[in-house]
């Protein structure tokens, strides 16, 4: 109870002259959070497709997969990223490798239980047509699979622009050394402009997603959570 | 791999194992901020969830809360706070708080809502009111969900109390931010190891929970993932 900072007023809250003076760093920080979770997100998709193709066509590997996933999504995220340093250091790898992982999680196991819904009668009409098994995956059941994928998608987009702020204590973190500004300068400025960009970024960038969804699958109307 | 015999090394050194920075206490007061907030945030949580589902008032708000929870930076909440009250324990209760309640808001509203229409039927032609219905039919019924809500956001809260020692609160986290600015390595693994394994026990003893408060009726059948598919569903 000793030597915390002196309690600030509310109306201190934002002064908008820091705002003003330091729109480059803002800007800056923004840029880096966009650019690690894009690519955490395009990492991801690329190793989940593979995986989840893998789970599907060897139903065995389902349960270890994704109770595989379920343990990593289980650690905390500041743990995992430290848990990486050893390999990788204090470089941008570690915030993206762990982020990666993240969002891997998620996506599979939207991917699996997306392709492993679609309906029994239509994989059989699919082969009755003489479908190919790849012609029968990527335009049968990815189509149908593809409100389940997206809304995996969703969540591995928003928890990941959350998780990249905790990446400021291994020395990256987009928004999140606005937060790590603010708590080394006691002025809260940085850190309410750092929060109100992140959850903005992730409402956005979930918005996006939902109209890209209805776009691609326009039959499911009422899918999109 | 001399890092490895290092981390191995720390975690087993007696030293560690006593005292006010041992990892006893600190695993106690990790676990004392998560309890905290966990408890609080299903004083607030549950009575909101199961009112939306019972009158079905507010339901979009209950279904997309979990997504904006998700939006919320913690470790952005947790440092305003600190910047605005200072030393203590309430920054850190705040961010757990509003990371614990919306997973618990949606799953007890799903809960509540999804008891099949036949079921509360049936309650009401057998003469019983509103407020039985959810006592007597309603909430047991949801139990493997609400039960599953709270899980989920123990968990994560167990995983963020680790911010904690970031604004000087005690935890296991201590290890990972001391370890951090102090460039000791074995420290920061030790202590991110004893993190995530707290979180999977965290994880396993509710699991085991919940399958013992879940009322005999509606266990097995695989519960579990029905439970899940309608979570899934919801969020």
């Amino acid at each position: 109870m000793t030597d915390g900072p002196a309690p600030v007023l509310a109306a201190e809250l934002i002064r908008w002259s820091w705002v003003g003076d330091h729109l480059d760093d803002i800007r800056d920080a923004l840029v880096q959070h966009i650019e690690l979770t894009g690519l955490a997100l395009l990492f991801g998709l690329l190793l989940a497709f593979p995986l989840a193709l893998a789970a599907v066509q060897w139903p065995r590997l389902y349960g270890p997969i994704l109770g595989f996933a379920g343990v990593l999504f289980t650690i905390p995220s500041l743990a995992l990223f430290i848990l990486l340093i050893p390999f990788t250091g204090l470089q941008i790898q570690t915030a993206l490798i762990g982020l990666t992982i993240y969002t891997l999680l998620i996506l599979v196991r939207n991917m699996v239980e997306g392709l492993r819904g679609v309906d029994r009668d239509v994989r059989e009409a699919a082969q009755a047509m003489g479908y190919t098994r790849a012609r029968q995956l990527f335009q049968v059941e990815l189509p149908l699979a593809l409100p389940v994928i997206i809304a995996g998608v969703r969540i591995a987009t928003v928890t990941t622009i959350g998780l990249v702020t905790v990446t400021a204590l291994i020395g990256w973190g987009g928004l999140g050394q606005l937060f790590i500004n603010g708590f080394t300068l006691n002025f809260p400025t940085p850190i309410v402009v750092g929060i109100v960009l992140s959850a903005l970024l992730a409402f956005t960038a979930d918005l996006l997603l939902v109209g890209l969804q209805q776009r691609l699958t326009p039959w499911a109307r009422s899918g999109g959570r | 791999m001399g890092v490895v015999n290092d981390v191995v090394a720390w975690l087993t050194d007696p030293a560690q194992w006593s005292g006010p920075d041992g990892i006893p206490v600190r695993t106690l007061q990790h676990l004392y901020y998560s309890l905290l907030a966990t408890a609080i945030a299903g004083a607030i949580a549950l009575p909101i969830g199961i009112y939306i589902g019972h009158t079905g008032r507010g339901a979009l708000f209950a279904v997309n809360l979990t997504n904006l929870g998700r939006a919320i930076p913690s470790l952005g909440i947790i440092i305003l706070m600190f910047t605005l009250v200072g030393f203590g324990l309430v920054p850190v209760l705040v961010a757990l708080v509003a990371l614990a309640v919306p997973p618990i808001v949606t799953n007890s509203y799903v809960g509540v809502r999804s008891v099949d229409r036949d079921v509360r039927d049936a309650a009401e032609g057998m003469g019983m009111r509103g407020r039985q219905v959810l006592w007597q039919v309603e909430l047991p019924v949801a139990t493997p969900l609400i039960m599953a809500g709270i899980r989920t956001s123990a968990v994560q809260v167990v995983a963020t109390a680790t911010l904690a020692a970031y604004v000087g609160l005690g935890g296991l986290g201590r290890y990972l931010i001391d370890g951090l600015s102090q460039r000791d390595l074995p420290q920061v693994v030790g202590g991110a190891i004893l993190v995530a394994v707290l979180s999977l026990l965290t994880e396993l003893v509710l699991g085991r929970v919940q399958t013992l408060v879940v009322p005999r009726g509606l266990a097995g059948q695989g519960a579990d993932a029905a439970v899940r598919a309608k979570v899934e569903k919801a969020a």
